[in-house]
Formats: C-alpha cells, sequence, structure tokens
C-alpha cells in the first residue's frame, strides 16, 4: 500500500463516520481537528473501523499518530503492509 | 431460530439507552441480545395505539434539536456514532413553548428554538436581571459537561452567583427540572446544564408520527448491525461469583452467559437482579433500595379538532407554576396539582399542510407513587377520574381560556391517564420514578466488575441523552477495551 493509498483509506472510513464534513479541502499536513469537527469520539471510532474493516489494531497510546493525514500514513501504511494488505 | 447461550454482551431493556448501546456492540462485530420484558420497545419512552390511534408513553418533545449543518452537539453526536442521517428522524421544530407562573400565569416567558427570543423575554420581563442571566448563560456555554469525573455543585448555588431574583431562578428550574430532575428542589449543576442546553440553548422537536419513528430507526439499524432481541423476554437474576457477573436468568428460567452486561433497568432495580433471593424466589431486598422518590401523573385527552381551534394558541409546551416559590419535591397526596408540563403535541411545524388528524392535550403533575400503588381497582379507577379533572382544570389556568366552560369536554373524543403505577408496570422502575434515582452513576459502574448501567440511572436523561448514554457506556466499558 502507498502512503497515498493509506491516506485514501483514512478518508473512507472519516467520510462514513462523519458524513457531514466536507473533505473536499483536508490538507494532509494539518491536524485532522483542526480542520474538521472531530471529537475523541470519532477517533475511536477511525480506530476501530480501522480494526473492523481492515484488521489493523492501534493501541491506545499510539492515537496521536492518527493527528493528520500525513502522519496517519507515515504511521499506518507498515502496518497495513505487515497485515498483508497490498 | 437458533438462540445462542452464550453472548459477548447482553443488554438489559429495549429502550432508547439500550437499542443505542447495542448498535454500536453490534456494529462493531459484537454478538449483541437485548432483552426485553414487555411485547414493546421502548421503555420509558414507548408508543403504543389504541384503537387505531397512535400515543408515545414519555415523548412530549425530544429535546437537543439543533438545526442541519450545526455540529458538535449532543444530536449529531448521536447521529454520528449510530450512523443514522438526521432524516431518518423527520424532526419538526415547535413552535413555541412557555414557562407561565403566578395563579392566573401572570408572569411567563415565551421561548422557541431561537434562543434570542428567551434572551430578550427575560431582559424584558426582568431587566435587572438581564445582564446576571447573560452571565449564567456564559458560564453554561463555557461549562464542561460530558466529563464523567465532574464534581457535584448545587445549581441553585450557582444561579444565584448571577441570578438574583427568586422568580426568575424558579421559572429556570421550572422547565429544567421537569425534563428531568431525579432529586428534590436543587441538582447537580453539570446536570443543569445539561438540561439548559438540551431545552434553551437547542430546541424542542418532534417526528410527525412521535417516538416510533425513532424507535423504528434504531430497531432497523439493530437487526441491520446483526444484534439480536428477545422480547417478552425479562432478565430475573444475575448469578455471580468472585466480583464478576457469571449468568444471567431469565424470566422463563433458562440460564445463558455473556462477557459483559449492560442493564438499562435503573440501578436499584439492577441492584435487586444481583440480590440473593428466598426459597419462594423473593428478592431478599434491603429495607431501603435507593428508588427514586419523584413520580408523575399524565392526563391525555383526544379532540376533535385542533387545539388552536379552541383559541388555545400555538404553545407546544407549557411550563407552570401557581404558587410563589416552584416547590419540586414528592407530592404529599396522590398528585400536587400546583405545577406541571401542558404538551400539545399538535403545536410542532410539521410543514406544508399537515396537521396531526386529531387535537391531543397533556398535562403532567408531579404524583406519589405510595399512594397509588396498592389501591384497590376501584379506588384506583376513581381516584384517576378525580384528579384527570383536578390536573386539567389546573393546567387551563395557564391557556387562553375556553369560548365556553364545557367546550373541552365538548371536543373530547377519548381520554388515558398515566399514573405511578402504570409507570412501574409498563417499565419496571421503581416507585414509578420516570426520571431514575436521584442518586446517578456517572461511570455506569455497578457492584460487578463486568455490569454497566446505561440510560437514566447514568445520569443522561431523555431521548438523545438515553441515546448518548447507551453510546458512551458502550464505548467506554466495552469498545475502548479492545
Amino acid at each position: 500500500m502507498t502512503k497515498d493509498e493509506c491516506k485514501k483509506v483514512v478518508l473512507d472510513i472519516i467520510a462514513d463516520i462523519a458524513p457531514d464534513e466536507d473533505l473536499s479541502n483536508v490538507k494532509p499536513d494539518v491536524r485532522l481537528r483542526d480542520q474538521l469537527q472531530l471529537d475523541s469520539m470519532d477517533f475511536l471510532d477511525i480506530v476501530m473501523e480501522l480494526r473492523k474493516r481492515h484488521g489493523i489494531e492501534v493501541p491506545e497510546k499510539d492515537y496521536p499518530q492518527l493527528a493528520s493525514l500525513d502522519s496517519c500514513a507515515e504511521y499506518l501504511t507498515p502496518k497495513f503492509d505487515a497485515a498483508g494488505k497490498s | 431460530m437458533n438462540t445462542r447461550s452464550h453472548y459477548d454482551v447482553a443488554i438489559i431493556g429495549a429502550g432508547m439507552s439500550g437499542l443505542a448501546a447495542g448498535i454500536r456492540l453490534a456494529h462493531f462485530g459484537k454478538r449483541v441480545c437485548i432483552f426485553e420484558r414487555h411485547n414493546a420497545v421502548g421503555g420509558l419512552n414507548g408508543f403504543y395505539s389504541i384503537a387505531g390511534r397512535k400515543f408515545d408513553v414519555g415523548l412530549h418533545a425530544m429535546t437537543n434539536y439543533v438545526r442541519p449543518g450545526v455540529k458538535g452537539t449532543p444530536l449529531g453526536k448521536l447521529l454520528r456514532q449510530l450512523r443514522i442521517d438526521r432524516e431518518e428522524f423527520a424532526l419538526c421544530e415547535q413552535k413555541q413553548s412557555r414557562v407561565a407562573f403566578g395563579p392566573r400565569g401572570e408572569t411567563s416567558l415565551r421561548f422557541t428554538n431561537d434562543f434570542a427570543v428567551f434572551e430578550q423575554e427575560v431582559a424584558e420581563t426582568f431587566p435587572a436581571q438581564a445582564d446576571g442571566f447573560r452571565r449564567l448563560v456564559a458560564a453554561v456555554r463555557t461549562y464542561d459537561d460530558v466529563s464523567l469525573d465532574a464534581v457535584a455543585v448545587s445549581a441553585r448555588a450557582v444561579v444565584r452567583q448571577h441570578v438574583t431574583d427568586p422568580l426568575l431562578e424558579d421559572m429556570l428550574f421550572c422547565p429544567v427540572m421537569y425534563y428531568g430532575s431525579a432529586t428534590e428542589h436543587d441538582m447537580e449543576f453539570g446536570q443543569f446544564v445539561i438540561m439548559f442546553k438540551a431545552l434553551f440553548l437547542e430546541g424542542f422537536a418532534r417526528p410527525f408520527d412521535g417516538v416510533r419513528v425513532v424507535l423504528r430507526v434504531l430497531l432497523e439499524k439493530y437487526r441491520a448491525a446483526g444484534g439480536e432481541r428477545r422480547m417478552k423476554c425479562g432478565v430475573r437474576a444475575i448469578r455471580s461469583r468472585e466480583g464478576r457477573a457469571t449468568a444471567l436468568v431469565l424470566d422463563t428460567g433458562e440460564e445463558l452467559t455473556a462477557d459483559h452486561i449492560i442493564s438499562s433497568i435503573g440501578a436499584p432495580e439492577t441492584d435487586r437482579l444481583l440480590t440473593p433471593t428466598d426459597a419462594a424466589g423473593a428478592a431478599v431486598a434491603p429495607p431501603t433500595d435507593g428508588r427514586g422518590t419523584l413520580s408523575f401523573v399524565e392526563t391525555i385527552s383526544i379532540l376533535n379538532r385542533q387545539p388552536a381551534e379552541l383559541g388555545w394558541g400555538s404553545d407546544t409546551i407549557v411550563f407552570f407554576n401557581d404558587s410563589p416559590r416552584f416547590d419540586y419535591v414528592q407530592a404529599a397526596g396522590q398528585v400536587d396539582p400546583r405545577s406541571g408540563v401542558i404538551c400539545i403535541p399538535n403545536n410542532f411545524n410539521f410543514g406544508a399542510g399537515r396537521t396531526l388528524p386529531e387535537g391531543i392535550f397533556r398535562v403532567t403533575c408531579l404524583a406519589n407513587y405510595e399512594r397509588w400503588a396498592h389501591l384497590p381497582e376501584a379506588d384506583y379507577r376513581a381516584a384517576k377520574a378525580h384528579w384527570f379533572a383536578e390536573v386539567q382544570r389546573s393546567a387551563r389556568r395557564f391557556l387562553p381560556p375556553l369560548p365556553a366552560d364545557d367546550a373541552l369536554t365538548a371536543a373530547t373524543v377519548t381520554t388515558d391517564m398515566f399514573t405511578p403505577r402504570t409507570i412501574t408496570k409498563f417499565t419496571g422502575h421503581l416507585g414509578g420514578a420516570i426520571y431514575g434515582s436521584p442518586v446517578k452513576h456517572r461511570q455506569g459502574r455497578t457492584a460487578l466488575g463486568n455490569v454497566y448501567l446505561c440510560g437514566t440511572d447514568q445520569g443522561f436523561l431523555g431521548i438523545v441523552g438515553a441515546m448518548l448514554s447507551g453510546i458512551s457506556m458502550a464505548n467506554y466499558h466495552i469498545l475502548q477495551k479492545g
């Protein structure tokens, strides 16, 4: 999986979790919470959907790694590869 | 049907909080079953039909209404968490509501879903309090009301720091307590904040067909997520060992197991399930069980015309009190008709020439469970008839006068009435306590490590509050822990 594909996976999850958010101009290097109305319940759901849809586990101590799309891609791409997704 | 004997999560009660918890858990792959003693869903916010008429049990209005595009509020939060599109609830806004105090409702504060209307009314009616009221609203807006660790502070104490007129203070507490408080006189400021936002800063709305619209959406979501449900199937006991629940015993005697149990039936009611029983199967109950002391009666009149045609105007809800101080206490007699809530479900903006098929006039007053619970049948019916008339007579003082003294009777097609006994009979909540026990369990913990509370006694109230409670407890105790 490429980092761009990984970002798309995260955006797809956010689109399902928060369908009322406009995702068309999300900047990858800015914290998601600073661009979108996402709270801790929403972030919990991003983690849970990653597990449900892709079998990826994100321990609580690693939640800060999901702060921006760039950091999501850095953190998650190796996990996708390890989970056998390409 | 292949029913299991083990679940990841067993949920007791198919009300708003139980269904919401079930949706969250089923969506994330937990094997869930909801057990409901009644043959209908909804619990304290259920619905029923008689002779083709639709009735709502608890719903006057859904609070926490915000218009599309407003974010970060409880309604938006629950729609996201349950993956529900707001269109599915088809909410229609209230026309207007009032707080009316005095023997003839002389002092009246109008409010709508536009908070500026209420601010204006307060400033005009209590000019000396305008600044203080603004400071109170600022304190409400900045308070963190969703923390599960908040320290308890008296709401009356905080409000009195800003509002020094006891009449205005009482007029603010009347709606907040009726919608609602399990404690007499006062409440925690955190709870006041939640209710103040829900009623005033957000607002009232209702689906055209009432609460069944909301329940059907929840049921379908739950079913689609793979959740199971057993109706007419109550839980009689929870077996435990070394501080953890090991099995549930159903009313039928059947036993099954679950890793986790979420109970929405109330704290003292759940304690009863954990309590050992004697040889006859009766609970060996402690002398006091922590049940709530506040109960209510509600009268319902179905009319052959829109209430507006009786000259009653467009008030959706009227919170009333006839006495110098607002006394939110357990009724000394069977009913306390000094204060209460009028609800006219016709007065929502249902849109495009849509009106309810008949007029509906509902009045709620405080009532004393013990004075209703043990009445012989004939006395019970007589008491209902007596108080039906008294409650409606009290409420009529706060609405415009009718064209003729018998106009209401002449327009009435049929009536119904709830008493504290009805509430306990259909929901199992002890003492007919709609708002539950005065002691809330914010983190939803019980004596057993894998049994959690949601709903009324976890502390979030109302339809939106109950759903958020189920969501929060499912997240906090089960989903967040992997």
